[in-house]
């Protein structure tokens, strides 16, 4: 018990904090906008006044977190899920894109990392590759790689999905080969007197030992899986997902909509995340790898 | 010469031999300098069968005087024939790879020219296949452009590619990039010394460099206006968590072994940082400076989606892209990755000299 108050308690303060200083900085910033209009309005101001309108501008430059909220409850449990305004309609139609890149990715960097670890020259010449490819700015070229496929009649789901594929493939592979090449040498000389097959030591030996490292970088996949189908929803002229109403709240100064879109991205990354998290600590107690 | 390597060997021949055959039939369009590599080709897969010149080098050259003819020849219509020995130079460079890979006891010197060969030799084969296939399939150039034309384009707009890097890399993503980090690394110090304050700021940070935040761009551009002082904004929130979270894990790293004799020779608190904490923390920062790196021209390049006076890449990319000019676009992407590249080259090069005594810096003992 004192063990998780412990742990929680620290978090607490910090997320309080957090909570304070954006009350703090909302009053703060919106506070211009707000004097101006009492001094065009005529209207006489008490302090109290100033607080209490600031938190309920119609496009304050900062929302306050009630604000965001109550948009995220408007947008979400009162809207009809078909709604075009509906955030859960938003957030799905991002999911399936992270979802499908997500599992393009996997399964790429799946393939890779073994045909980098069994073979030396793939080794050797795709690995530096790899990595360079993460040195370009992939997420900043994504909107052109969408309105270039667009172009060939490529829309919708898989063009965003590409992107996804391309960001959340790199941790895999690193993590992946990294895992499969974790198995010490006293394991594999074990594995050699057994007689066994290169695709023996590779189903018994080398694929167990590297599910830990696929997990841990299956997190950061999915994570990166879900910026990269944000960002691939700016250019398609704002039509779905949560990255289109990033862009158009944007457009429209509605800076609720756009923290709202923000903060649930960012739930919906946690959420991920944590499923992920899940079915790994799920997978290796089922392995035996942990209590 | 093991199985795998013969299995590449044959496939080669047989694709050189094919192409033999498609320029046989189609008499005339191909040409006899082709009819002729085709035939060099199948020969020098079949050579593996009678163990004649095992050598790699032989493998290269067959594979290099396949692609130099192709090149020779590249224009919209190019022989059928063309493809199968395309193929068959690939499977021959791969070859030649394999070869060398498999051989040990190579000198030291040469060994480490070949770890930077390699990489060079299949990233030309890569841009030779993008060459070759986007011209000879006559791919639209609005979808692909062929290499060459890209590189045309870089060497007539280097003005305003430079203008662009000087607006989007020093001034948006450096200047952010050293601030975030900067102010990351103090605030990791000063962290340090509250054992509470770490515990809560440390989950908090984990999570939210998970977190999209390309997506307070809008925002920013909104608080700090259009030009480089939001794309920076966008840096130094982007930078800041990694490198607090890394920065922090680095400075618990100190085995206690290593604290406690630091303390016997009566170290100050100072003093034990210095020679003890941030060297031990070094690989860790390093690892958050390039994670980074990439990050703020990510950050820098996509807030320029949201607005921007009328110079950057990413303005460029979106108006160039608007205009159908893939190639400028193209162009921007090769400074991107130039910048990104180097930025991680260089960073690297440091980590080394910096941490020269970390095990995976070290040459390992054979």
């Amino acid at each position: 018990m004192t063990g998780m108050v412990n742990r929680v308690a620290p978090i607490a303060v910090v997320v309080a904090a957090i909570m304070i200083i954006w009350y703090g900085f909302t009053v703060h910033l919106n506070a211009p906008w707000q004097i101006d209009r009492y001094e065009k309005a005529g209207t006489e101001w008490q302090m109290r006044d100033l607080v209490r309108d600031t938190m309920a501008q119609e496009r304050p430059v900062l929302p306050a977190p009630h604000q965001i909220v109550a948009e995220i409850w408007k947008t979400t449990v009162k809207k009809k899920i078909t709604s075009k305004r509906s955030l859960i309609y938003h957030g799905s139609v991002t999911l399936s894109s992270t979802l499908l890149g997500f599992a393009m990715g996997t399964i790429l960097g799946i393939g890779l990392a073994v045909s980098i670890v069994e073979n030396r020259a793939m080794d050797k010449s795709l690995m530096p590759w790899i990595i360079t490819s993460q040195t370009i700015p992939i997420l900043a070229i994504a909107p052109m790689i969408i309105v270039v496929l667009n172009a060939v009649g490529l829309s919708g789901l898989v063009p965003k999905a590409m992107i996804s594929t391309y960001l959340s493939f790199f941790p895999v592979v690193v993590g992946m080969v990294k895992g499969l090449r974790s198995p010490d040498p006293m394991l594999m000389d074990l594995m050699r007197t057994y007689r066994s097959s290169r695709l023996q030591t590779f189903w018994k030996l080398r694929l167990p030992a590297s599910v830990p490292f696929l997990f841990a970088s299956m997190k950061v996949a999915i994570a990166i899986s879900l910026v990269g189908a944000i960002v691939g929803e700016l250019p398609t002229g704002a039509v779905a997902g949560l990255g289109a109403r990033l862009l158009a709240g944007s457009y429209y100064g509605q800076t609720i909509q756009i923290w709202s879109a923000l903060i649930s991205a960012a739930c919906m990354a946690a959420i991920l995340v944590g499923v992920v998290g899940v079915i790994s600590h799920l997978t290796l107690r089922r392995m035996g790898l942990r209590a | 010469m093991t199985g795998f390597q013969r299995t590449i060997a044959t496939l080669g021949g047989l694709a050189a031999a094919a192409a033999l055959v498609i320029a046989f039939i189609g008499s005339g369009e191909a040409g006899i300098a082709l009819l002729a590599a085709s035939l060099v080709l199948a020969l020098a897969g079949m050579r593996h069968h009678f163990s004649l010149w095992p050598q790699a080098r032989v493998d290269l050259v067959a594979s290099l005087g396949g692609m130099a003819l192709l090149l020779s020849r590249l224009d919209g219509d190019m022989p059928t024939a063309s493809w199968p020995l395309l193929i068959a130079c690939w499977l021959f460079g791969w070859l030649a790879v394999e070869k060398t890979m498999a051989a040990r006891n190579l000198p030291k010197a040469l060994s480490s020219v070949l770890s930077l060969a390699v990489p060079v030799f299949f990233g030309a084969w890569i841009i030779f296949a993008w060459e070759v296939l986007t011209i000879g399939l006559q791919i639209p150039t609005v979808l692909l452009p062929p290499p060459s034309m890209i590189a045309v384009r870089f060497a007539e707009s280097t003005s305003i590619l430079w203008a662009d890097f000087q607006q989007t890399v020093i001034k948006a993503a450096l200047s952010g990039y050293i601030l975030g980090c900067g102010s990351a690394f103090m605030v990791a110090i000063l962290i340090d010394r509250v054992p509470f304050l770490q515990r809560g700021l440390l989950p908090v940070g984990n999570f939210v460099s998970a977190l999209p935040i390309v997506g307070i761009a809008p925002i920013m551009v909104m608080w700090f206006g259009f030009d480089w002082q939001s794309k920076a904004a966008v840096v130094v929130v982007m930078t800041f968590f990694p490198m607090l979270v890394n920065t922090v894990a680095g400075l618990q790293a100190t085995q206690a072994m290593e604290r406690d004799l630091l303390r016997t020779y009566a170290s100050s608190y100072f003093q034990l940082l210095i020679k003890l904490r941030l060297p031990t923390a070094a690989p860790f920062i390093f690892n958050a400076l390039k994670i980074n790196s990439t990050l703020a021209l990510i950050g820098a390049i996509v807030a320029e989606f949201f607005g921007t006076p009328i110079v950057g890449l990413g303005f460029r990319i979106s108006t160039e892209v608007g205009r159908m000019n893939v190639d400028m676009v193209w162009a921007e992407i090769v400074v991107a990755a130039l910048a990104g590249s180097l930025s991680y080259g260089l960073l690297s090069l440091l980590e080394r000299q910096v941490t020269f005594w970390h095990p995976s810096n070290r040459r390992k003992t054979p």
